[in-house]
């Protein structure tokens, strides 16, 4: 069979709504999942020894799955409960949930690397346990962890397509629809796998930039 | 619950073939990590492109639409691959394996360089300096990246499910549509692979103690930022 050149203009607008939905999707999840993953990583530091392990084995048992039979279970089960949201809503939440739990182990380690003379000077100048955590620990650990944070977006967006499964209709979703329609899957497939490498391997530049504008050492 | 318990085959079935390409995955993967990762640390320039080519180009790839070109694309011009599963295999394999060859080179970096420097003083073919003195040493700080990559990789083979292959994640929307139990099939399915998450981490375990062991070294159990994903999920070692 021969490549289309006419066929793949044809096709490159319907891949870009598609492309659109896959940003909007990882952007949003992403800033769920940083959210999330500092409340994960700063409730495993809390006194009560019931919310650590609770926390810590919600974490782990959202890792340790895959995202596509939890995509499953948050469209098919959450409307049983009484709670209904759009394909995109569960899937951009299932996304930020399921990374948030990557993120809390960054953060954790972060805030570990943390030097332990900090704690104890903001132990002797009597800081309350806020002003610890906000001006001494977070603003150390965070900056150390964010080339780490930067390759989860990536990583995220990467994961993206499996959105395909509860039928959000980002990149691949509409490079199958087109092929379907067409029966020609040859030219809109290899036109996804272009834009996921050319979209991935820019953002790695980017953030390789961005790690030594940060890099502490 | 009952009835989705009934169907305790399909749901057998659908382990023993997320267990498969999981196992398959992993081998073709190390076998390209282990390429590629030495490949990498080579002294000729055009052997390390393969390994920058290699790693870039399968790191940039999300694993499922390099298995729908597989599925979708390659027939059509003339390549078939035998079988849905062998296609899996090579996508999981492929991707994983990317991963695995930044590890495998980032370990064999971090061997310190002293160790390197005996080897020459004591005039070690480069095949016996590998074999004897950095692989050894590299593949202790291979083995926890590589438990993380293990655990990625059984996660990815809940792909196969959107090209009609029969795992546990078909399996589960099977039985959800046949019986009505929608909360009941997806628990259980969640619940079983996190129990194959955990058997397979006992195993890492179990290796990074017994390497650990041969060289004489204490393991820690802390995390370190070195050691977390440097790249994405699972991958990286401190470089």
């Amino acid at each position: 069979m021969e490549w289309d050149w006419s066929y793949t203009g044809d096709i490159i607008p319907d891949l870009l709504r598609g492309l659109r939905y896959t940003v909007i999707a990882t952007l949003l999840g992403y800033l769920i999942a940083v959210v999330l993953g500092l409340v994960w990583a700063l409730l495993r530091r809390t006194p009560n020894v019931v919310v650590r392990q609770v926390v810590r084995w919600v974490t782990e048992f959202i890792r340790c799955t895959p995202l596509i039979p939890q995509l499953f279970f948050a469209f098919y089960v959450l409307p049983t409960w009484g709670l209904t949201f759009g394909k995109l809503t569960v899937g951009v939440l299932m996304l930020g949930i399921h990374y948030s739990t990557y993120m809390a182990e960054v953060y954790r380690a972060g805030i570990a690397d943390v030097p332990r003379g900090q704690w104890e000077a903001a132990k002797a100048l009597n800081l309350p346990r806020t002003r610890v955590w906000l001006d001494v620990v977070l603003p150390q650990a965070v900056r150390k962890v964010i080339p780490t944070l930067g390759n989860y977006l990536i990583a995220m967006f990467k994961d993206s397509p499996l959105l395909l499964a509860i039928g959000v209709p980002e990149l691949l979703t509409s490079a199958r629809s087109v092929g379907a329609r067409t029966f020609e899957y040859l030219e809109p497939m290899t036109m996804v796998g272009v834009l996921f490498i050319v979209v991935s391997v820019i953002s790695s530049i980017l953030l390789r930039r961005l790690e030594r504008h940060y890099a502490t050492n | 619950m009952s009835e989705v318990l009934d169907g305790y085959e399909q749901w057998l079935k659908g382990a023993w073939l997320t267990l498969q390409l999981t196992v398959y995955g992993s081998g073709v993967a190390l076998v390209l990590a282990l390429v590629f990762g030495l490949a990498g640390t080579s002294r000729h320039a055009w052997i390390r492109v393969l390994n920058r080519v290699y790693v870039e180009f399968f790191r940039g790839t999300a694993t499922l639409v390099l298995l729908f070109w597989f599925f979708y694309a390659l027939p059509l011009v003339g390549i078939r691959l035998n079988s849905t599963m062998f296609a899996a295999v090579l996508a999981l394999g492929l991707n994983i394996g990317a991963y695995g060859a930044e590890v495998v080179r980032g370990s064999i970096k971090a061997v310190p360089r002293a160790q390197y420097e005996a080897t020459i003083a004591l005039n070690f073919t480069p095949l016996q300096r590998m074999r004897r003195v950095l692989l050894p040493q590299g593949f202790a700080l291979m083995l926890p990246p590589f438990g993380n990559l293990l655990i990625e990789l059984m996660k990815g083979t809940a792909i196969v499910s959107l090209v009609g292959l029969t795992d546990l994640t078909t399996v589960s929307k099977n039985l959800q549509s046949s019986t009505g139990e929608t909360v009941a099939s997806f628990s259980l399915v969640l619940v079983i692979y996190f129990v194959i998450a955990q058997i397979l981490q006992l195993f890492v375990r179990f290796a990074e103690a017994r390497v650990d062991r041969m060289l004489g070294r204490r393991p820690s159990r802390e995390p370190e930022l070195g050691t977390l994903a440097a790249g994405a999920p699972g991958a990286g070692v401190a470089s």
